[in-house]
């Protein structure tokens, strides 16, 4: 079944995978693997780089990589289905110009945020009205919409960068939780973390995605409505997306045409390095945030150790590479294991 | 069981691999961030300078200059800077600074308001802020070393120009980022005194380069398509001054348009020589960088906080005193042309 479709797709379960005990379950899996070097690259970054072990170093590194874990949510769903959204750099663009020009003309900051938000999720529809009416792939729609949305982004406000917010929500982007060092945005990422791990591993919808990317025709068959899905998926990363794009114009008191560029392949890289197959299919949103605080403490202790951005670009590239890779290297050696004749052989070899 | 068979062993090594090549990226950072105690103590000399972007010309002779006073006193000496001009980029900087506990920060700004949250946040960890070249708001740092009176440098663009031209025409100016505090403040003056003093030259049009070599260039070329009647551009960068020149000095207008502003000599050498332009304006640079790592060398040791009438010593440069402000003026603009443009190398 699993071996009409090339490339790689979750395994089939099997008795033998519950055979294993619990704790072999849990912890010898790709998400765990990732959340072994996490822990590896912290203890190492607090051993050997200065100033590294401090709360501060926290509060800044959640600060920056907030916008990457708002996006990664939905976008883990885009990617458990089979598509994926290149146009949510461009979307924190756009909602980002949204709310600094509103503000300017005078809306409150309040109103012009919802607008902005309203503006993200009908930039999302587009997106999901292309790929599931129209029936284009997403990955050329999104390419599109990525540079129509920056074009508009940057086509509304120049290069001049719109400055003046109030100071409440500009403290509010930044502030921290009592006396701990982690940042008030949290919550808002934290009740979002909960609402979309209950939607993907705990409803029929979420089955439904993961069905999708098992195989579309399969899952049209059984009941699932796959367009509407991966409509509601899209107007999700644009909402996400706009609402980032919020945080992040207030958070750096700043709104520009060209914030956040090249940020969609931040979070993508993310999003893969957390254990989700690019195929679709399979995926965890707790390895996904692994992945993204992975390489946001890579790029924090790095920057703290004066290395250069390219230097670091360089080593966020190799391990997204290693991680795509690592994938394909482990399947190649499981089916190694698996002697011709061996009764476990008769199953059609686990890949992805 | 799992690694007994020799391909199970080799799937355990295939995972130990991926994970020590991470933590050895983790590790490759292993050499310090830089020498001195946290920030806060008056021994703490390491000093960063913080351009409003690295790879312009400008920059990189002030820094130097801050550079060459870093080394007389003895500290550390450091330059990091985003590649664009923007201001969201120089908060990600400061807040590294800040996380790093360096002695002072020494940064030309690219939005008076838009990094003061950052810098606050650094003053507040005992890190001491100087601005040059282009200010924030006064309340968010120390010290601001100017290099020139805001007046005098505009004063300077308008007079040349205006004797270029005839004191009568059409003028456009070539600026740098939008937002940029310095440039918007001679802007403002530049037309201030157009209306008081030059009531035949009539100002169409300001366009805004970003310190961009290329996009200056084009929109050189714009102006020029778009206002037929142009008699003068002015340009107050020096990435601006040098693009518009380029392409004056291949165009039909060389000699018909005439373009001042604030230029480096050796950038602009060629183009005085063979006559695109006349005469430009700026003043020493790496006197600029050297000044203001002085300055923030005093603030660190609290011989001075910054307030009216503080006095320091600036090494070869002399003496200083602090103005309104917190602002410390360096000195007067230069003007250079045919006559003395040999006889400098920066």
């Amino acid at each position: 079944m699993t071996d009409l479709i090339s490339g790689g797709t979750a395994s089939p379960r099997v008795y033998k995978d519950y055979s294993r005990p619990l704790w072999q379950r849990v912890l010898l899996t790709r998400e765990g693997a990732v959340y072994a070097a996490l822990i590896l690259v912290i203890i190492g970054a607090t051993l050997s780089v200065r100033n590294f072990g401090s709360p501060i170093t926290m509060t800044y590194l959640l600060l920056d990589v907030t916008p990457i874990l708002l996006i990664a949510l939905p976008m883990t769903l885009v990617i458990i289905t089979g598509e994926i959204d290149l146009s949510v750099a461009s979307v924190v663009g756009l909602s980002s110009v949204v709310l600094g020009t509103l503000h300017q003309a005078g809306l409150p900051i309040e109103a012009a945020g919802f607008v902005a938000l309203v503006v993200g999720a009908i930039a999302g529809a587009f997106n999901g009205f292309l790929i599931t009416v129209v029936g284009l792939p997403s990955l050329a729609v999104t390419i599109g919409t990525l540079a129509l949305y920056r074009g508009l982004a940057v086509g509304l406000l120049g290069t001049t960068a719109v400055t003046d917010f109030t100071k409440f929500w500009t403290d509010l982007a930044k502030s921290k939780i009592g006396g701990t060092g982690v940042p008030t945005v949290m919550i808002l990422f934290a009740i979002l973390l909960v609402v979309f791990a209950i939607v993907l591993h705990f409803t029929p919808f979420g089955r439904g995605i993961f069905a999708i990317g098992l195989s579309s025709e399969a899952a049209r068959f059984s009941g699932v409505h796959v367009e509407r899905t991966k409509f509601i998926l899209f107007v999700l990363t644009g909402t996400v997306s706009a609402l980032a794009g919020i945080y992040y114009t207030l958070r750096f008191g700043s709104a520009r045409g060209d914030n956040a560029t090249g940020l969609e392949l931040s979070v993508i890289a993310a999003v893969l390095l957390g254990g989700v197959s690019i195929f679709g299919g399979r995926g965890a949103l707790h390895g996904v945030i692994a992945g993204v605080l992975l390489i946001g403490v890579l790029g924090s202790a790095l920057r703290l150790a004066n290395v250069t951005s390219d230097v670091i670009n360089i080593i966020t590239g190799v391990l997204l590479v290693a991680s795509v890779v690592s994938t394909s290297v482990l399947n190649w050696v499981r089916t190694k294991r698996t002697r011709p004749g061996d009764p476990k052989s008769a199953l059609t070899p686990a890949k992805s | 069981m799992l690694f007994q068979k020799k391909t199970g062993r080799a799937g355990a090594f295939a995972a130990l691999a991926v994970t020590v090549a991470l933590v050895a990226t983790g590790c490759a950072a292993s050499d310090d961030g830089g020498d001195g105690g946290s920030g806060g103590d008056s021994g703490n000399l390491a000093i960063t300078f913080l351009p409003k972007n690295l790879g312009n010309a400008y920059f990189d002779t002030s820094d130097k200059g801050g550079e060459k006073a870093i080394d007389e006193f003895g500290g550390t000496y450091a330059e990091v800077g985003p590649a664009e001009a923007s201001p969201d980029a120089q908060v990600s900087y400061i807040n590294t600074l800040t996380q790093q506990g360096v002695g002072g920060i020494a940064v030309s700004a690219n939005d008076p308001k838009a990094i003061c949250d950052a810098l606050n946040e650094a003053r507040d960890a005992g890190v001491k802020v100087v601005t040059f070249d282009s200010d924030t708001n006064p309340e968010c740092r120390d010290i601001f070393i100017n290099q020139a009176t805001s007046e005098g440098i505009a004063k300077i663009q308008v007079d040349l120009i205006a004797e270029q031209i005839g004191d009568e025409g059409e003028i456009a100016i070539l600026s740098a980022t939008a937002n940029a505090t310095n440039q918007n403040a001679w802007i403002d003056l530049m037309k201030a005194d157009l209306e008081a003093n030059h009531p035949n030259i009539t100002l169409v049009d300001t366009v805004y380069g970003d310190d961009d070599d290329q996009t200056s260039f084009d929109k050189t070329a714009a102006l020029l398509q778009t206002h037929p009647n142009l008699k003068g551009i002015v340009s107050p960068t020096t990435v601006g001054i040098a693009a518009a020149a380029r392409y004056l000095q291949t165009s039909e207008f060389k000699g018909k348009v005439a373009l001042t502003g604030l230029g480096t000599p050796n950038q602009m050498r060629d183009y005085v020589e063979d006559g695109t332009v006349t005469a430009f304006a700026l003043w020493n640079p790496a006197d600029l960088g050297y000044l203001a790592a002085y300055a923030a060398k005093a603030l660190i040791e609290g011989d001075i906080t910054g307030k009216e009438g503080d006095k320091f010593t600036a090494g070869d440069l002399g003496d200083y005193e602090v103005g309104a402000d917190g602002v410390v003026l360096l000195g007067d603009p230069y003007t250079f042309n045919a006559d003395n443009i040999g006889d400098f190398d920066f």
